[in-house]
């Protein structure tokens, strides 16, 4: 059984401090691209560039990116993963990236991400943003801005739905044993 | 859907969704052509070898970048200095290539079957680069992703393959992927060079050409190989190219948005006129581009593979 650990207003109160704290990191907002790690960190990217506009009239750049090609385990795990597309229009050098993923855990998604990104180009500052940090880092890698901190066992799956993919916005705590659904 | 096989062989042995499962793959990799650094590590540490025991410039050129822009180390195996003249078999050739450690054969061989000969002898990977009249699966992966770049969904698009059909592995495996995914295919060419019994593989036969692209979505024009004529199976190239080859005029009775598709090398004069090749309706450029990509996922999805070839392909 999933235990639940936020729902739609909560996920909304907490994006809107996300936001609000990347304008406060980056008042003007210049040079500043929003890019969302396939495949929740899409959407997550996307609401807080709504919420940046709301507060700030400013249009935030969005990106995606899918780290797939970057994975340090590729020769590891016996099938290949699904790639998901990527989308980065913009030079990067300069720019001030805000990195959104949903969950942080082990720190291997964020260290294939800024490989990635030092392919298209050197940015100024990269920042982590993400709804969770679940613990159980396996690298030196923590997020700049971070909407739940949450004590996990390592057998604990923790699924962030958006309504977008999984038809509601929730943050769901299950166990490894009874949960088949890949994250 | 995900992908469990070692080798690819032909597009006979997939399904539906491990082609749809490339071709979604493939879109992916595309991106990478596009950037500045135009490279991945997704294949970081593998070997991979191209084994040509035929002449080819295209396929292998763009096996190799390919090769490149995952980051693996390639050797390219020139068969008119290997040790294939000093009367080395096949099998033999590729197990001291094994004993290296390499990852992925690239092969392409006159013989028919013989990557499928391979890849039951040996642990590594093994990519069928063109075999005798077998298969080309590569190629018609990289014509069929065109075409959904084109058109979208194939089930119920018109597709016509003019040419060679009997000795084409490209007719040979686009004929299989196509039908796959639910087109309609049709074969034009003389009847010396259309299989008798094709109807089996769920293709219609067509003689007259205008009449095939009346209600066409698009049409790969195969290329004639001029040693045919010596072999008398059709009169002339002259007389070819005015019953087969695809030309100005033809093209005014045409639908205005007939994809006209080539493998390549071109015969220009013969397949396809000058105007037509470098023509509107053309696509021959965006097929080498797209290569690269299909190419990519293909020896990215099979370094994952594991499983073997089909049960009925090991008697």
């Amino acid at each position: 059984m999933a235990e639940r650990i936020a729902s739609a207003p909560e996920i909304a109160a907490h994006l809107d401090a996300l936001a609000e704290s990347i304008v406060q990191d980056c008042p003007t907002l210049e040079h500043a691209y929003l890019i969302g790690i396939q495949r929740r960190g899409v959407q997550l990217a996307q609401r807080l560039a709504q919420r940046i506009m709301a507060r700030t009239s400013v249009v935030v750049p969005l990106g995606v990116l899918d780290i797939t090609f970057y994975r340090d385990d590729l020769s590891r795990i016996s099938q290949q993963p699904v790639v998901h597309n990527t989308d980065i229009r913009l030079d990067l050098d300069g720019k001030v990236i805000y990195l959104v993923d949903d969950v942080v855990y082990s720190g291997r998604t964020i260290r294939a991400a800024l490989d990635a990104l030092a392919d298209y180009g050197r940015p100024r500052i990269v920042r982590l943003v993400a709804l969770v940090d679940r613990g159980w880092r396996e690298l030196p890698i923590q997020p700049d801005f971070v909407a739940w901190k949450i004590a996990t066992a390592d057998t604990d799956v923790i699924h962030v739905k958006v309504r977008e993919l999984d038809g509601e916005d929730a943050i769901d705590r299950a166990n490894r044993a009874d949960h088949a659904q890949p994250v | 859907m995900a992908w469990d096989k070692k080798d690819l062989l032909g597009l006979e042995y997939l399904s539906a969704e491990e082609i749809l499962t490339v071709l979604d793959t493939a879109r992916a990799f595309s991106e990478v052509s596009t950037r500045a650094i135009k490279k991945v590590p997704a294949l970081r540490g593998k070997t991979v070898v191209n084994l040509f025991y035929e002449a080819s410039t295209r396929t292998r050129a763009s096996f190799e970048l390919a090769e490149k822009r995952l980051s693996a180390d390639i050797i390219n195996m020139n068969v008119s200095t290997s040790s294939v003249t000093k009367g080395e078999t096949l099998l033999d050739t590729v197990r001291n290539l094994c004993a290296y450690k390499i990852d992925v054969i690239v092969i392409r061989h006159a013989m028919s079957g013989a990557p499928i000969y391979l890849a039951r002898n040996i642990e590594c990977s093994v990519v069928n680069a063109g075999d005798g009249m077998h298969e080309h699966p590569t190629q018609a992966l990289l014509d069929i992703y065109t075409l959904r770049e084109k058109l979208g969904d194939l089930r119920g698009r018109r597709i016509v393959i003019v040419g060679d059909i009997a000795h084409s592995r490209v007719a040979r495996s686009n004929i299989w992927g196509l039908t796959k995914l639910g087109a309609q295919v049709t074969v034009v060419g003389p009847s010396t060079l259309i299989p008798r019994e094709i109807e089996q593989m769920g293709v219609r036969v067509q003689h007259n050409l205008d009449e095939a692209l009346r209600d066409a979505d698009a049409v790969n024009m195969l290329r004639i190989q001029r040693e045919r004529e010596k072999l008398t199976l059709f009169p002339s190239l002259r007389e070819y190219a005015i019953l087969f080859g695809l030309n100005r005029t033809r093209m005014q009775g045409l639908p205005d948005k007939l994809i006209v598709m080539h493998p390549g090398p071109i015969n220009r004069g013969v397949e396809l006129s000058g105007s037509v090749a470098d023509g509107p309706n053309s696509v021959i450029l965006e097929q080498v581009t797209n290569s690269l990509a299909v190419r990519m996922a293909v020896l990215f999805l099979v370094t994952g593979g594991t499983s073997l070839h089909p049960e009925h392909m090991s008697a």
